[in-house]
């Protein structure tokens, strides 16, 4: 089984995120994989364990996401690749990466394809599909479980809380929701061992794609945190008054109904 | 110069924050009121390879560096003190000593399993007369035949519950000077008579096994003495150099679980009409606190640092334990006050933390042991 994963370094959870002349400020910010691409990571360890084959992770980005590389790697992938756009392209949106990765990937006989459901910084959730489109492949989204039987595949996806059962076949690209299973951390003689597996870097160049091609459709207009949390309103007097108050206030105030 | 973990050493520090945050630090608050060890944590660790760290992979280990080491125990010992100090001694003082003075077949043997988690090991030097004073050890040993048959006491053994087996130092002789002779003897925990009790009231640690033992005619093989037979003080004193750093590394893993909770909840408790962070009273104490985890550890790195390069660490080791653990306390004192009376609640972690660090001031050589020793180095 030939199988893989796209994986985006993303901002710790846990960072405060500063903005500084409409930019995130990302100095001294720590950095992880994108927790959903964890799940897609586990899930194709498993899978290869399972069936055979071989395991590739692929990111797009700069020099510093070769540590989430090796950290997956670590976890037990087979190879890594790393396209680095940094001295070709400033803005890379949905459009950009599905289209840098289907060059990548349209000669490479991918069995299967696994991302995040979205990655928690941009959660635009748009690279899966739009890859297997131009792939021209199979794909499901937010999915919680998994069973490859040759080429049938038999899936369960979340949707909204209820889950759908789905059944497609090879090739296929999916992506992971929350509960697909428990990533593993990796361990010390895998972080050890990570050091010496393969890891390809490419540019743009290497995949003859023309930076022009690959410039982002979107434009981003202004980054602004949101508005601070005010204190909420205790109503006060006799229930009914309080009931004719509150409907009062969302009408006029908070203008929702 | 250059102040950069490598690549290994941050995956390795973000591997153990994430399971510590996840396995370790849960437990952390039940343990301490229960007086007890938690075996899966130590189960888990070992699988992940965190009890190998140090030790090439012949051995059983990852290969790893004294650096990953220090990173590992500070990041388990932010989780949870007691386990952090159970954690330390199983790698500095249980498997150390094996790989330091071994021989091939006792590494085989007996750092292997203990690289690989599958046990605990100990190091029994401290006995209720010799402490401090280890040149006063009572324990004695004999040849009889090709036996050992020792006999002796030794306290506050961390570990030794769950350990295969103890290094313990016992007389087994004089030099021409007429001092004591000790000598390292590994005695597998089931041996007839030795028995190995848990049960002190600690002020805190108290999710690390703590053990008394008793050694009754103990017999144990004449080619089980550890390293060499009339050097067993030399290397006791070895083995704790190494062992400072951890205890240093630890420390710094206490005071900065403290320093987190003092300065969340200063952000979130409000006096006067403001958040207490804005009262210089409150924020210049949290300014010295993140100011002096930052020097030991940088004091913790570099005596890790100076041993993984082959360099001289004993003056460097002594410095980080002894300015760590003092800082520590410090640090997890000025937590609590910051805390007011909450910080004297259970609830709030940060009186554990202080009864935690409090031992690192006293364990692997007190605070006075660490003046003497750098003092000693200064020529004085």
């Amino acid at each position: 089984m030939n199988i893989y994963v796209l994986v985006k370094r993303t901002f710790d959870t846990e960072e405060k995120i500063v903005l500084n002349g409409g930019a995130i400020q990302e100095d001294g910010a720590e950095f992880i994989i994108n927790p959903y691409d964890e799940y897609a990571i586990e899930e194709a360890i498993q899978v290869r364990d399972a069936q055979g084959g071989e395991v590739t992770v692929v990111t797009i980005g700069g020099e510093d996401a070769e540590k989430q590389l090796r950290t997956a790697l670590a976890m037990g992938a087979d190879k890594a690749v790393l396209i680095n756009t940094e001295d070709d392209v400033e803005d890379l949106d949905q459009y950009s990466v599905a289209h840098i990765l289907s060059e990548y990937l349209k000669d490479k006989d991918a069995d299967l394809i696994l991302g995040g459901n979205v990655a928690i910084d941009g959660g635009s959730g748009q690279v899966g599909p739009r890859l297997a489109e131009l792939l021209g492949i199979n794909y499901v989204t937010t999915i919680t479980n998994l069973e490859i039987d040759s080429d049938t595949v038999k899936i369960v996806r979340d949707v909204e809380g209820d889950s759908e059962v789905i059944e497609t076949s090879l090739p296929l690209l999916v992506t992971a929701q929350q509960g697909l299973n428990e990533p593993r951390y990796p361990s010390l003689p895998g972080i050890m061992k990570a050091k010496k597996k393969p890891l390809e870097e490419l540019e743009l160049d290497d995949l003859d794609i023309d930076e022009d091609d690959v410039e982002a459709k979107t434009e981003t207009v202004e980054i602004f945190l949101p508005a601070e949390k005010e204190a909420g309103r205790v109503l006060q007097g006799e229930l009914k008054d309080q009931v004719k108050e509150l409907v009062q206030l969302l009408h006029t105030e908070a203008k929702v109904i | 110069m250059n102040f950069e973990l490598t690549k290994e050493q941050r995956m390795i520090r973000d591997m153990v924050r994430d399971f510590a945050k996840a396995e370790i630090e849960p437990y952390a608050r039940e343990l301490d009121e229960t007086h007890s060890f938690r075996k899966e944590s130590f189960d888990k660790m070992g699988e992940l390879g965190l009890l190998g760290i140090p030790f090439p992979e012949e051995y059983g280990g990852a290969g790893g560096d004294i650096v990953s080491y220090a990173l590992a125990v500070e990041e388990i010992g932010r989780a949870c003190g007691g386990t952090g100090l159970s954690y330390a001694a199983a790698v500095s003082l249980g498997a150390t000593p094996f790989y330091n003075f071994g021989t091939e077949e006792q590494k085989q043997e007996f750092l292997v399993p203990m690289a690989q988690g599958k046990t605990l090991g100990a190091f029994g030097l401290t006995e209720p007369n010799a402490g401090s004073d280890a040149g006063g050890t009572r324990t004695r040993a004999y040849i009889d035949g090709d036996e050992w048959v020792i006999n002796g006491e030794k306290c506050w053994i961390t570990n030794a519950e769950y350990s295969r087996q103890v290094v313990v130092t016992a007389v087994t002789g004089q030099n021409e000077k007429g001092r004591n002779i000790i000598t390292a003897i590994i005695v597998p925990t089931n041996t007839p008579g030795v028995t190995i009790r848990s049960n002190y009231q600690k002020m805190g640690v108290r999710a690390s096994n703590t053990c008394e033992i008793i050694l009754e005619n103990v017999r144990v093989p004449r080619e089980n003495v550890l390293g060499d037979e009339k050097k067993g003080f030399g290397q006791f004193l070895n083995t704790l150099d190494g062992g400072r750093i951890s205890i240093a590394a630890l420390s710094v893993g206490i005071a900065q679980a403290a320093f987190e909770k003092a300065l969340a909840y200063s952000k979130e408790r409000t006096q006067f009409g403001q958040s207490i962070s804005k009262f210089q009273g409150i924020s210049f104490k949290l300014s010295d606190m993140a100011m002096e985890i930052e020097l030991a550890r940088n004091m913790v790195l570099k005596a890790a640092w100076l041993k993984d390069n082959g360099k001289p660490f004993k003056k460097e080791a002594a410095f980080a334990k002894l300015f760590a653990s003092e800082m520590g306390f410090r640090t997890c004192n000025k937590a609590i006050q910051i805390h007011g009376g909450y910080g004297y609640m259970a609830e709030y972690d940060v009186e554990r933390h202080l009864r935690d660090i409090k031992l690192m001031e006293i364990g692997e050589g007190t605070s006075e042991i660490q003046r003497v020793v750098i003092s000693r180095l200064l020529g004085c």
